[in-house]
This record gives structure tokens, C-alpha cells and sequence, in this order.
């Protein structure tokens, strides 16, 4: 893979400079199929290197990113948003490393049980399925690609290809009738929202009649000067955000999370409670600067669309909680978890391009380090050869397994935002963002919300090292692959040292924040004088 | 600088160890390791310059970790931080000798959240910057449930979920108040968010009296819950119900005191002005604090219980006295802190090493121990009297101080005292004292004096009155306090009658500590004498900028 790298950056110099910064999802998708075409293989050699393309794929494109994505040639290519690509290839490349290494040996576990159980027959080109790493990496490239989009249709093309993958991944994972229901529920409502997302362009479309986001965005200036943004403009901003807010499983479009991470296998559940997010939240800060925000921060976006905004945060952080509080299984709790936080995470960006956007970054960054770190723990464990769901299950696991219990705790705290760790500092930016752009009553109930939530994150840590082992809990060990047990590691002790390298992290946030709209713009309109 | 530093990460590294070593040597190095850390606080003790200036040091910032989020590493203290950090250097080690032979699960553990809790404990009283107290703060919080969950007594799970979620939501709401105040100053002078104390205390002050109000109410409603005050208390009585005796005795004698330290260090100096207009309602939560768990320590038969009350009570006292706002009353508020860190942890302990050996700490069941263990009864009446403020003992001197305080902070009354509060606060919150005479002393009469009475079940003695001829399997099975455990109380003993017959050397160290806590508050108050009527905004806001000269003047 690496020695292929130099050949497409060579390939890539001669096109244009927007063909230029897709060269890390270029090398990427050459990965994906490599992935597809290996999993096909007799030999079990090489299925059985199938994840270690991927990983070996993630951190090609992420060397690739690295030396094209420079701000020269990323203003090049009049980016909205320039170094936004940057730090998301970056966030999707380490963090998707350790999804491919949680999920390794899942896949196989789930058809072994389904030969063992006689539901499934044994099918030697099964045993590794090469197909399951390719879509992840397929879904991670749609998660890149949405940060160079420039049009609607770019950013439309590059958030089903985030999306489709999933379905599939939700569905294959596990290898069990739940999984399938939960692809089918996945699909069919991801279907839906897909739909009003793509209405909610027609309408933009229609109120601006271009589909250029920089285009667009001149279009909503001139009329917010006269008379203000039409309300059919509104509406589309309206079905867009809502079809988006089934990516962020927001509030309302909250109810499947539940249902669908119980039914997929846990290394599943993991990407699609943080992958999904990035994927929104880019798409969201991409839509939402075309109607507001400029770099001066002195435009803000239409007042219905940040009421819908702060309700659907003060909705989502608070429903997410409560729903979280009643739960006995694991996945449920971690599935409200993951829509509390993207309530959390909406606060950032009620704030604004100046304190918020990079606040919202940063966040996404402490959850996915934070969310892979317990997701992978429970992924790193199983009860008699099933996955473990029960809160139950991990009573007294620091016996059972001791590493994953550190790593389960961790990744708890983490979440619950106990300093020094790395979700603290994610949760103070996003309480500074709420304070600095006045939004008191938002600033209170996110702490309040944070209460709550510190009383079930608890039991994730309560569980594995207060109690003592029950019966019940007799059966449960560590997955036969070491790699799970390695990725919940590698990132709880992510959530301990990062940190220590929180000036940079905040930093490499604040640039990805920046805005080139205004400016753009402004070249446009003195080279058109 | 190197010292502060070594005293937040010593510990750390001491706790690193423990988990690493087998489970027999854990106790050595865990006490090893607590030691080293006193040795290093004595000698930060001996080098700390600022004794008697009421200044911090060394206030240098270390590294540049998180200056992205406006947090400056910068550590430093003043004498009263330095007082509380001798105290948890003292007590840690203290508390770990007295769990020897107590705790016999998962030792590594143990020993090792008391070394995380100390380096916490320590970054609290260190920092300089309001989120890295807050890091302390709130961390302490982690290894105190787990030594409350994992190590406690029957009841401790609720106990240990209750203490988790009222510390955890009481820390967040100071949070918002510290953000809030950050925030503002952000906006408001243009620079990049600050949440260094210098920065936040200058700013705060200049703020209207409304503004002012609510982030008293943020900030110092958070660390009521810590203190605790009267409505969120519940949590205390519980977790040192169930807690194991180290950890009470480190939960009293040094978590609590961060809130109390909070309100000292942050939340009076941060908002003055509202701490002024609310000073009436903590006031009346104290004072239902005092009476009322006076009140419940009376018919309160759990020895452990009883003293978790009590605490509350007189950390109750504490901050009544530092809300009267005069000198005299901040320094026996502050000089309270470590007294009552001192002979409460002292009572823990001596209530631990009864209920090691008689496994229950019900009066009702088990009394009269002067008999078997004359030498714990020693122990357990001198605690117990400075506690009750026995003049001679270090309690008398810092109660004396707070109800002098209390009763001459009346601003109409020309002592020489201003302040708020006044007589009648003082004659309520003196009741607590005959209160306390009256709890103490039943305590101690059913439990330490009178018949000997012990548990039926496990060792002998069925007929109480006549234990002493048949207790021969008893008086084999229950020894008197062993040297270890001697040596675990005898720190604080002495330190208490030190404190109590020559108080002067520690008040001198208090007092400009105290004067400049209270020096806002001094032409707070007597700008509202001069005009009763409370002042505008804008009045104030003009006030606070002119005022350093005639400030200083006040207080000489």
C-alpha cells in the first residue's frame, strides 16, 4: 500500500487542485477494494490480512493527507471551510484504526457460532469476511469526502456514501436475526431521512437556484439585506437539519439508536455511534455557514433555524440522559449515551463559528477516543462465545479480565467528564462555547445533564470493580483475538496521555474551524471590479 | 516550584507502585510512599516564605499543558493552603497505619486510591488556576467512591452512588459559576478566555451587585454540598457511615475541607457583593445546620453516624463565622478547618479501631470500654473534648474565635469589628455548644464510661453486668490499643494540645490571610452604612475601582 502512495501523488499533481486533496480518499478506496478482492481469496492467508489492509490503508491516507493537505493548496481548491479536511481525515483515519481493530475476529466468531448452531452452513470463503473491513473503509471515505464539498451534490454524494456502508455493516456484523432487523430498521429509516435531507436541498435550491455553497451562501447575504432569508430557504435549512439529526441520532430522529446498537454487534455498534457523528456534524457546519456565520462571527444564522437547533439540543441532551438512566443493557445505555452527547455536541455549535465550531471538533474527537474505549471493551469480551449486553455481565470483570475492565472505567470516566482526563476538556470547551456566546440557560442544563449522566456512566465502572463476580458472570472472557482487548487499550490510555497534548489538539480544532467564505467572496468580488 | 510539583506527582507515582507490587508489600509501600510525601510537604513547609504575608508562593506557572483553554500550571499557596497541606500529608500516612490490620481485600487498591486521592488533594490546595483546583476537586471524588464501594461497611453501595452524584453535580455547578465568570471577562475585556484566580477575583469584583449574586450562588452552592450545608448533607452521614476508617478519616479530615477551602479561596473573594446579599440565607442554612444536627446527634445511637453529624454541624459553625466578614471571625472559620481536620479524624480513628474489634458500632450494644481498653479511652475522651472545645484544647481556641467573630460582626455596633451577623447569630450558634456538651458527653458516658457492655455473639460476655468475672474468652480476644495504632493517633493528639496552649504561632500565620480575605468585604460594608439603602450597579462598579486606598486603610 505504501509503496502505491508516491504513484497516485504523482498521478495527482497534473489534475486540478481539488483532485489534488482527494488523494488520501483515493489511496483509501484502493484500499477498500483490496479489501473486497483479498476477503474473496482461498488462500486463508489472505483473508486473514484483510484487517491489516485496512489498517494499513487508514495510515496511508493518513501520510497522504499530511503531505497534500496544506492550507495553500487547500485555499486552492476553495474549500468552505480549508483545514476542516485536515483534521477530520485525520480524526476518521486514527480513530477508524482502532474500529477495524476492535472488530477483528467478530465477524468470523459470528459465522463459527452460526455453523456451530447449525443455522448457517459452513462456508470456507466466509470465515473472514473481507467484505466487512471494505465497507468500513468505504464508509469512512464518505465521511472524508464531505469536507470538500463545495456543492450539494458533492456533499449529498459524500454523505450516502458515509451512509449506505453502515447498513451493510449492521447487517453482516453479527450474524444473528437481531442484526438483521436492526439493518432493516437501519436502512428503511435511514431511507427516510435521507429523503428529507435531499428535500431540504431541492428547497434550497429552489430559494437560491445554485447549488455552489459559496454561491448559495452570497445568495442568503443579499437577501438577508432585503427583506431577509425567503422562508422557503428556511424549510429546506429545516428538513436538512432534521434529515441530518438522524446521523447525530438527535432528537427527533433519536428512537432507533437503541434498537439498532443492540442488534448490531458491539465493534458495529462502536463505528456507528461515532462515524455517523462526524458525519453529520460536518455536514451541518458545511450547511449552516452558507445561511449564517461569517469568519468575523458577526452574522449568526436565522433565528427559527437556532431555536430548532437549541431545542433539539436541550431535547436530545436531556431525553438521551433520562433514556440512558433506565437502561440494563449495556449497548442501550451507551446508544443513549451517544445521544446525549450529540445534544452536547449541538451546544457548540448554538455558539457559533467563533468559540463553537471548535468546540464541537474537539468534542468529536474526546467521544471517539472516549466512546471506542468502553464500545471496544465490550467488544473485547463475550459470555459462553455470545456478546455481552448485560451491565449484569460486567460485574466483577476485573477478575475475569482486568485490562478490559481498566479500559471499560476509563472509558467511562472519560465519557463522564472526570478531569484530567480527555472528555473533560472536551466538556469544558463546549461549557466555555456556551458561556462566551451567552447561552446561559443551555450552559445550566448541559451541567445539570452531565449530573445525570455521571450516574450511569458509574455503573460502568462500579460494575467491573466494585462488585465481586457473580455466577451469572461465570462464562465471561476475553475474546480469543487480542486485538480488541489491544484497540480498548490503546485509546482508554488515549483518554489518559492526550491531554498532555491538549494545546495542540485545541489548536489543530480551531484551524479546522476557520472559514474561508468571507474571503472568498471578497476575491470573487475584487476580481470581478 | 519543584517541591509543589513533586507533592502532586509523588503521590501519583507512590500509587503506580502500589498497584504493582504483591499484595502483602502493598501496605509498606503505600505507607512508604505517603511518607516520602510528608517529607516533601516539611520541606516545602520549611522553605514556604510566606508565612506571615498572606502571599502566595512560588505562583509560577509550569508547563504550558492547556494554555489553549485558558488554564495556566501555575501552583502556588498561601499559609492557610499550606496549614490544609501538612494536615493531608499528616493524615494520609496516618490513616493508612490505622488500616493495617482492617482492610485484608485487594490491598493494592486500597492503598493506592488513598495515594491518587492525596495527589488530587494536593493539586487542589496548590493550584492557582480555578480549573486546576477543580481537577483536584473533582478527582478526589473517583478513589473516594471506590474506597467507599469497594472497602466500605453493609449499606455501602447506596452510600457510595449517593456521594458520587451529590459531589459530582454540587462540583459541576461551581464549575458554571467559574465558567460563567471566565466567560464574561472573556467578552468582555476582548482577551482570550482566563481562568486563572489572580485574573477572576479582580474581575469579579467589578461586576454589578445582580451579576455578583448568581455567581456566589453558582459557585458557592457547589461547594455547600461539599462543606455540607443543611438541605444537600445527606450524602455525608451515609458515606461515613459505611465508609472504612481511613476513609472517614480522610474524608472528614481532608475532602470536606476543600469545600470549606473553596468558599474561602474562590467563592468570597470571586463575588463579594453577593456574597454579602445572600450572607442571611447561608447564614440561616448554617445555623439549621448547627442546631438541627446537634438535635439528631442527641438521639443518634451509631457512633460513626453520630460524629458524621456532628461534623456537619460544626463545619456548619465554620462557615457561619466566616460569612460574619470580619477578621476575627475568618480566622477562627479558617483555624476550624484544620482543628476540626484533626480531632474528628481522630474520633474516626478511634471509632475504627473499636469497630475492628468489635465489629458493630452501635452505643446500644457495646459500652463501657474504659474497661477493657483503657488506654483507647484515653484516646477516644481527648478527641471527643476537642471536639467539644475544651478550653486547653485546640477546638476551645478556634470556636472561641468563631463565636467572637459571630457576635461582634454587627456593622451598626462600633467594635471595631465589622462585619455582618451579630448577637443574635452568636446566642443561637452558642446553643450548638451546650448541644454539643450534652451529645459529646452522652456519648462518651454510654460508650467509653458506665457498665461494660459488649456484642453477645462472638465474644462472651452474655450478662453485661457481670463481664467482668466472665468476659475471660473477651478479655483474651479484645486488646487494648496496639503501638501502630498509637502511633497513628498520637500526630494528631498532639498537634491538638499544641494547637490548643499556644495557639499564637498558627493565628500570626492566619491572621493577614484572613485580613485579606475579609478586606473587600470591609468597604462593602461600610459603603452600605454610610448610604443603607443597597447600592446601584453602577454605584458599585465605580466603588470597587477607586477603592484599593481607602481598603487599606481599613484594615490597619
Amino acid at each position: 500500500m505504501n509503496t502505491m502512495t508516491p504513484a497516485i501523488l504523482a498521478a495527482s499533481t497534473n489534475l486540478g487542485p481539488k483532485f489534488m486533496l482527494i488523494a488520501p480518499e483515493a489511496v483509501l478506496f484502493v484500499g477498500a477494494v483490496l479489501c473486497a478482492v483479498m476477503g474473496l481469496s482461498h488462500a486463508r492467508a489472505f483473508r486473514a490480512m484483510v484487517p491489516w489492509i485496512a489498517v494499513v490503508a487508514l495510515i496511508a491516507t493518513f501520510v497522504t493527507m499530511l503531505k497534500v493537505w496544506t492550507p495553500e493548496a487547500a485555499t486552492a481548491a476553495q474549500l468552505p471551510m480549508p483545514m476542516l479536511g485536515k483534521y477530520i481525515i485525520a480524526l476518521l483515519c486514527v480513530v477508524g484504526v482502532g474500529h477495524v481493530l476492535a472488530s477483528i475476529g467478530s465477524v468470523d466468531r459470528a459465522v463459527e457460532r452460526q455453523v456451530a448452531s447449525g443455522t448457517g452452513a459452513f462456508d470456507p470463503v466466509r470465515v473472514i469476511q473481507g467484505e466487512f473491513y471494505a465497507f468500513l473503509l468505504l464508509s469512512l471515505c464518505g465521511g472524508m469526502l464531505l469536507c470538500h464539498a463545495t456543492d450539494l451534490v458533492w456533499l449529498f454524494l459524500a454523505f450516502e456514501l458515509c451512509s449506505l456502508p453502515t447498513y451493510v455493516l449492521v447487517a453482516i456484523g453479527r450474524g444473528a436475526d437481531r442484526s438483521m432487523e436492526a439493518a432493516i430498521k437501519y436502512f428503511f429509516l435511514g431511507a427516510m431521512s435521507t429523503a428529507t435531507l435531499l428535500l431540504g436541498f431541492a428547497f434550497l435550491y429552489g430559494a437560491t437556484g445554485t447549488l455552489e455553497l459559496s454561491a448559495m451562501r452570497e445568495s442568503f447575504q443579499m437577501q438577508a439585506q432585503t427583506g431577509g432569508i425567503g422562508s422557503v430557504a428556511i424549510v429546506g435549512m429545516l428538513l436538512a437539519v432534521i434529515g441530518i439529526c438522524f446521523k447525530l441520532a438527535a432528537v427527533p430522529m433519536h428512537f432507533y439508536a437503541p434498537d439498532v446498537y443492540e442488534g448490531a454487534s458491539s465493534p458495529v455498534a462502536a463505528f456507528i455511534s461515532f462515524v455517523p457523528k462526524v458525519q453529520g456534524f460536518v455536514t451541518l457546519i458545511v450547511l449552516l455557514g452558507t445561511v449564517g456565520w461569517s469568519a468575523n462571527g458577526d452574522s449568526s444564522i436565522p433565528p427559527v433555524i437556532a431555536a430548532v437547533l437549541w431545542m433539539i439540543a436541550v431535547l436530545t441532551m436531556t431525553l438521551g440522559n433520562i433514556g440512558a438512566l433506565l437502561q440494563r443493557s449495556a449497548k442501550r445505555m451507551l446508544a443513549y449515551s451517544s445521544i446525549a452527547n450529540s445534544g452536547y455536541m449541538l451546544v457548540g455549535i448554538l455558539a457559533g463559528p467563533t468559540v463553537g465550531i471548535d468546540a464541537t471538533l474537539l468534542y468529536l474527537l474526546t467521544y471517539g477516543v472516549a466512546n471506542l474505549a468502553t464500545f471496544g471493551s465490550l467488544a473485547a469480551i463475550e459470555r459462553n462465545g455470545h456478546e455481552v449486553d448485560s451491565i449484569d455481565d460486567l460485574a466483577g470483570l476485573r477478575v475475569r479480565a482486568p485490562m478490559v475492565a481498566a479500559a471499560l472505567a476509563i472509558g467511562a470516566l472519560s465519557l463522564t467528564g472526570i478531569p484530567p482526563l480527555l472528555g473533560f476538556w472536551g466538556k469544558l470547551d463546549l461549557f466555555v462555547a456556551s458561556a462566551e456566546s451567552h447561552q446561559r440557560t443551555l450552559l445550566v442544563i448541559m451541567a445539570l445533564n452531565s449530573g445525570v449522566a455521571a450516574f450511569y456512566y458509574l455503573r460502568l465502572v462500579a460494575m467491573p470493580f466494585v462488585q465481586e463476580p457473580t455466577p451469572r458472570t461465570q462464562g465471561v472472557s476475553p475474546v480469543p483475538s487480542v486485538w480488541p482487548r489491544l484497540s480498548a487499550l490503546i485509546f482508554a490510555a488515549g483518554c489518559i496521555a492526550l491531554p498532555f497534548f491538549a494545546n495542540q489538539l485545541k489548536g489543530e480544532a480551531a484551524a479546522a474551524a476557520r472559514t474561508d467564505l468571507d474571503k472568498q467572496a471578497t476575491v470573487a468580488q475584487s476580481v470581478e471590479k | 516550584m519543584t517541591l509543589a510539583v513533586l507533592l502532586i506527582v509523588l503521590p501519583l507515582i507512590g500509587a503506580v507502585l502500589c498497584l504493582g507490587v504483591s499484595e502483602r508489600a502493598a501496605k509498606t509501600v503505600g505507607l512508604i510512599a505517603s511518607l516520602v510525601v510528608l517529607a516533601a510537604a516539611t520541606l516545602l513547609a520549611f522553605e514556604f516564605p510566606a508565612w506571615t504575608t498572606g502571599t502566595f508562593w512560588p505562583n509560577e506557572e509550569g508547563w504550558k499543558l492547556f494554555t489553549a483553554f485558558g488554564v495556566e500550571f501555575r501552583l502556588g499557596t498561601d499559609a492557610v493552603g499550606m496549614l490544609l497541606i501538612i494536615l493531608t500529608a499528616v493524615l494520609i500516612p496516618c490513616s493508612m497505619l490505622v488500616s493495617f490490620s482492617a482492610i485484608t481485600q485487594r490491598q493494592r487498591g486500597f492503598y493506592a486510591q488513598f495515594l491518587f486521592m492525596e495527589s488530587a488533594v494536593m493539586l487542589a490546595f496548590l493550584a492557582r488556576d480555578v480549573i486546576l483546583f477543580y481537577i483536584g476537586y473533582e478527582f478526589t471524588l473517583v478513589p473516594l467512591f471506590l474506597i467507599v464501594a469497594i472497602w466500605g461497611g453493609q449499606d455501602r453501595r447506596p452510600a457510595a452512588i449517593k456521594l458520587w452524584v451529590y459531589s459530582f453535580v454540587g462540583s459541576v455547578i461551581s464549575l458554571v459559576g467559574f465558567i460563567y465568570l471566565a466567560a464574561g471577562h472573556a467578552t468582555d475585556t476582548g482577551t482570550p478566555i482566563n481562568f486563572s484566580v489572580q485574573t477572576l477575583v479582580e474581575y469579579g469584583q467589578t461586576l454589578p451587585a445582580s451579576t455578583q449574586w448568581w455567581v456566589f450562588l453558582a459557585i458557592m452552592g457547589g461547594f455547600a454540598v461539599k462543606v455540607p450545608f443543611v438541605p444537600v448533607h445527606s450524602w455525608l452521614p451515609l458515606a461515613h457511615g459505611e465508609a472504612p476508617t481511613a476513609g472517614s478519616v480522610v474524608l472528614a479530615g481532608v475532602v470536606i475541607k476543600i469545600g470549606q477551602y473553596g468558599a474561602l479561596r474562590f467563592a468570597f473573594p470571586m463575588a463579594p457583593e453577593g456574597a454579602l446579599a445572600l450572607a442571611p440565607f447561608f447564614a440561616a442554612l448554617a445555623l439549621i445546620g448547627i442546631l438541627g444536627m446537634s438535635l439528631v446527634c442527641w438521639v443518634q445511637n451509631d457512633v460513626k453516624r453520630l460524629v458524621a453529624y456532628s461534623s456537619i454541624a460544626h463545619m456548619g459553625l465554620a462557615l457561619l463565622a466566616m460569612f460574619a466578614f470580619n477578621v476575627v471571625g475568618m480566622e477562627g472559620g479558617i483555624l476550624y478547618m484544620v482543628n476540626h481536620g484533626l480531632s474528628t479524624a481522630g474520633m474516626f480513628m478511634c471509632i475504627g479501631i473499636m469497630y475492628e474489634r468489635y465489629h458493630t458500632k452501635d452505643m446500644e450494644v457495646v459500652g463501657g470500654l474504659m474497661q477493657r481498653m483503657p488506654v483507647w479511652s484515653v484516646f477516644m475522651v481527648f478527641f471527643a473534648m476537642a471536639s467539644l472545645a475544651l478550653p486547653g484544647l485546640n477546638g476551645f481556641v478556634s470556636e472561641f474565635l468563631c463565636l467572637m467573630g459571630i457576635y461582634t460582626a454587627d456593622a451598626g455596633m462600633k467594635t471595631g469589628f465589622p462585619g455582618i451577623l451579630g448577637p443574635t447569630y452568636a446566642f443561637l450558634a452558642a446553643l450548638a455548644l451546650i448541644l454539643g456538651a450534652l451529645y459529646v458527653l452522652r456519648m462518651l458516658q454510654k460508650f467509653v464510661f458506665g457498665p461494660l457492655r459488649e456484642p453477645s455473639h462472638g465474644h462472651g460476655g452474655h450478662d453485661s453486668h457481670s463481664a467482668h468475672g466472665h468476659g475471660n474468652h473477651a478479655a483474651h480476644a479484645i486488646q487494648d490499643v496496639n503501638f501502630r495504632e498509637i502511633l497513628a493517633m498520637a500526630p494528631l493528639a498532639i498537634a491538638c494540645i499544641v494547637i490548643g496552649v499556644w495557639p499564637k504561632p498558627i493565628l500570626n500565620v492566619i491572621e493577614p490571610c484572613a485580613a485579606s480575605a475579609v478586606a473587600p468585604y470591609v468597604k462593602l460594608i461600610e459603603r452600605d452604612l454610610a448610604n443603607p439603602p443597597r447600592a446601584t450597579a453602577d454605584e458599585s462598579a465605580t466603588k470597587t475601582t477607586a477603592a484599593p486606598a481607602a481598603d487599606k486603610g481599613a484594615i490597619q
